[in-house]
């Protein structure tokens, strides 16, 4: 099987040309707003509690309390043993519990061990599944490998419960180039990725993790799937994103690349704990014109 | 004698530990030591708040040094300031009017030549020429506060006396990211005798230039790069007091201000700001005499202003 290749140089200088648009005053708003409903609130420590997460829950469903017009984010995303407590918190709303599993972060552990870690997720409440893919046998050539093990979890994730959105994190930072990165993006779309499955650039536990480039490789391999067979892939980009103005870069740059169906929280995430509060931040100052004050803020 | 032209300095903002442009891009016009035309950044809201961003950044890792360590790190910026004293001190009286008499006595200590009309600040009125040496009085002051940095808190702290069984005592502690408003005059020791007490408590600060005379500050923040003061800690800011007090009076994450002869809009729109998040505001109103006197400007009073008292009741067995 061959697959594209990406121009490293002419990809970078495309992604840095969408930092450089100027969205002001009402676009500024309503794009902050649409970030925050994009957000998949994280919490990926081991120190995690159910506090913690309940915390995070609450958090999700009112992102500030003082403007319950600000959206909720889309989903908390937690360790599988915390995904009761997710569930549980979140009941009654629309918000998705969102589990990392398959062996997180690393993925070095046996399939059907991975394969349990899913279904037990699914059981617990989750209703996405966030699977990491094995980089070393990418980086070493074993193809059908990962074609095997995301096929297979898309299996449970179809066959368990009421089921879950599955979500193939790439572990981007570790796919030393762009090559390697559009190669594990089409290798996990073609795996059985179905409408509204994600490709996620990162865990967040390895530097460098979500950048503008790699993401946008991404974003034009769901593109090119799209236009190959009208199926509508997300992407989600984990990991180093804590700003308001990189969040609006995305924003642009998902626009710009995928169009405006693209802009929902249905098919494009922000993987995050920081940024949320920068966005909270940025909407109080255009609404009371006040900057807030860290302890204005939840510590996660 | 050649044609050469001589090399002049771009003033910077101090932001984090770095000499960056005005986001917006503005600057000021004014004239340097040598009366050339010469520019300064136009500190806008969004430099505000870069600035007081990385001053929260830099809090916790300068209240955490011991005291003796920031005393050391002050005198260090004694020390620097000692050495470019001619430079500081002819930045300083570059922008006396060209009235003869008080001109001719502050050349007189610096040996440059005359003031005249050309270096007058443009923009803003031309500040009074002062009739003694401020940088001498600058440097000594920080010493001065150096020193107070570990013996402060026995002097504002202290032990309770309680009618129980219990031992009863309160310290001060910094209270976090402070905004100095200098004077326009005395340009430089206005702004140390601000800066001064707040750093040697372990609060960071953001601080404004005088407007009228703003290269001293420019000078201190390159001396604060050359003398151990981490990035963060003192950042400095050029621009207009107008544009730029109502977002310190409104800013949530500013826990302190301290300013001085500010006019009385001005004053009273920093007080309000009070209201906005409890900080705690402190709008001094000074003449030159007591600018330059120990008594009013010494004294650990004024880290009282930065301050949070944290008492403490500890059970005693009796």
């Amino acid at each position: 099987m061959t697959f594209s290749t990406v121009d490293r140089v002419m990809a970078d200088q495309r992604a840095a040309a969408f930092a450089t648009r100027s969205i002001k005053t009402e676009a500024k708003v309503a794009g902050l707003r649409m970030a925050l409903s994009m957000v998949d609130l994280t919490t990926l420590e081991g120190a995690d509690s159910p506090e913690k997460v309940r915390a995070l829950c609450r958090k999700a469903i009112t992102p500030d309390p003082f403007d319950e017009s600000v959206p909720s984010a889309a989903a908390v995303c937690v360790y599988p043993t915390l995904v009761g407590v997710a569930r549980e918190a979140l009941r009654g709303t629309s918000i998705n519990v969102a589990s990392v599993a398959t062996g997180f972060p690393s993925g070095q552990y046996p399939l059907e061990v991975r394969l349990d870690d899913v279904r037990r997720a699914i059981e617990a409440g989750a209703n996405e599944i966030d699977m990491v893919i094995s980089r070393g046998a990418l980086l070493s050539g074993d193809e059908d490998r990962i074609r095997h093990e995301v096929a297979s979890t898309k299996d449970v994730c179809v066959s368990t419960g009421e089921g879950a959105h599955l979500k193939v994190i790439l572990e981007t930072g570790e796919l030393s180039t762009y090559d390697n990165v559009r190669m594990a993006s089409e290798i996990a779309i073609d795996a059985g990725l179905t409408e509204y499955d994600f490709i996620k650039t990162s865990t967040g536990k390895v530097a460098p993790a979500a950048t503008m480039g790699v993401t946008l490789v991404m974003l034009e391999t769901v593109r090119d799937h799209f236009l190959k067979t009208g199926v509508r892939i997300g992407v989600k980009p984990a990991g180093g994103i804590r700003k308001a103005k990189q969040a609006l870069h995305y924003l642009v740059m998902v626009k710009e690349t995928l169009g405006d169906d693209w802009l929902t929280p249905e098919l494009f995430r922000f993987g995050a704990s920081g940024l949320s509060n920068d966005l909270l931040r940025q909407l109080r100052w255009k609404r009371e014109g006040v900057y807030s004050a860290g302890w204005d803020q939840t510590v996660s | 004698m050649t044609n050469r032209l001589s090399v002049t300095k771009t003033h910077k903002l101090l932001i984090g530990g770095a000499f960056v442009r005005s986001e917006s891009g503005r600057s000021i016009e004014t004239t340097d030591a040598s009366g050339m035309p010469a520019h300064l950044c136009q500190a806008s809201r969004k430099d505000l708040r870069n600035a007081v961003e990385a001053a929260r950044g830099a809090f916790g890792g300068w209240s955490g040094r011991t005291a003796y360590n920031r005393a050391q790190i002050l005198y260090r910026l004694a020390e620097m300031m000692e050495g470019r004293a001619d430079e500081l001190r002819a930045a300083t009286i570059e922008k006396a009017p060209a009235t003869r008499a008080p001109a001719k006595r502050t050349a007189k200590k610096s040996s440059k030549k005359k003031t005249s009309k050309k270096t007058i600040a443009r923009r803003t009125p031309a500040p009074k020429v002062h009739e003694f040496d401020e940088v001498e009085l600058a440097i000594d002051r920080l010493v001065a506060f150096a020193g107070w940095a570990d013996k402060y808190e026995q002097v504002i702290g202290g032990k309770n006396p309680v009618a129980g069984p219990f031992y009863n005592f309160t310290s001060p502690e910094p209270t976090g990211v402070t905004m100095v408003v200098a004077p326009d005059t005395p340009p430089l020791l206005g702004l140390v005798s601000l800066i001064a007490p707040a750093l040697c408590c372990g609060c960071t600060v953001v601080a404004l230039a005088s407007e009228a005379s703003p290269i001293p500050a420019c000078l201190l923040g390159e001396l604060c790069e050359t003398s151990d003061v981490p990035a963060g800690v003192l950042n400095i800011l050029t621009g207009f007091r107008a544009e730029l007090v109502h977002h310190i009076s409104v800013h949530r994450d500013i826990d302190a201000v301290l300013a001085a002869n500010l006019d009385e809009e001005s004053g009273a729109m920093l007080r309000s700001g009070a209201g906005e998040n409890l900080k705690r505001v402190t709008v001094k109103k000074l003449t030159p005499r007591q600018w330059r006197d120990p008594d009013e400007c010494e004294t650990p009073a004024l880290i009282e202003r930065v301050v949070e008292m944290k008492t403490i009741w500890h059970p005693m067995a009796t």
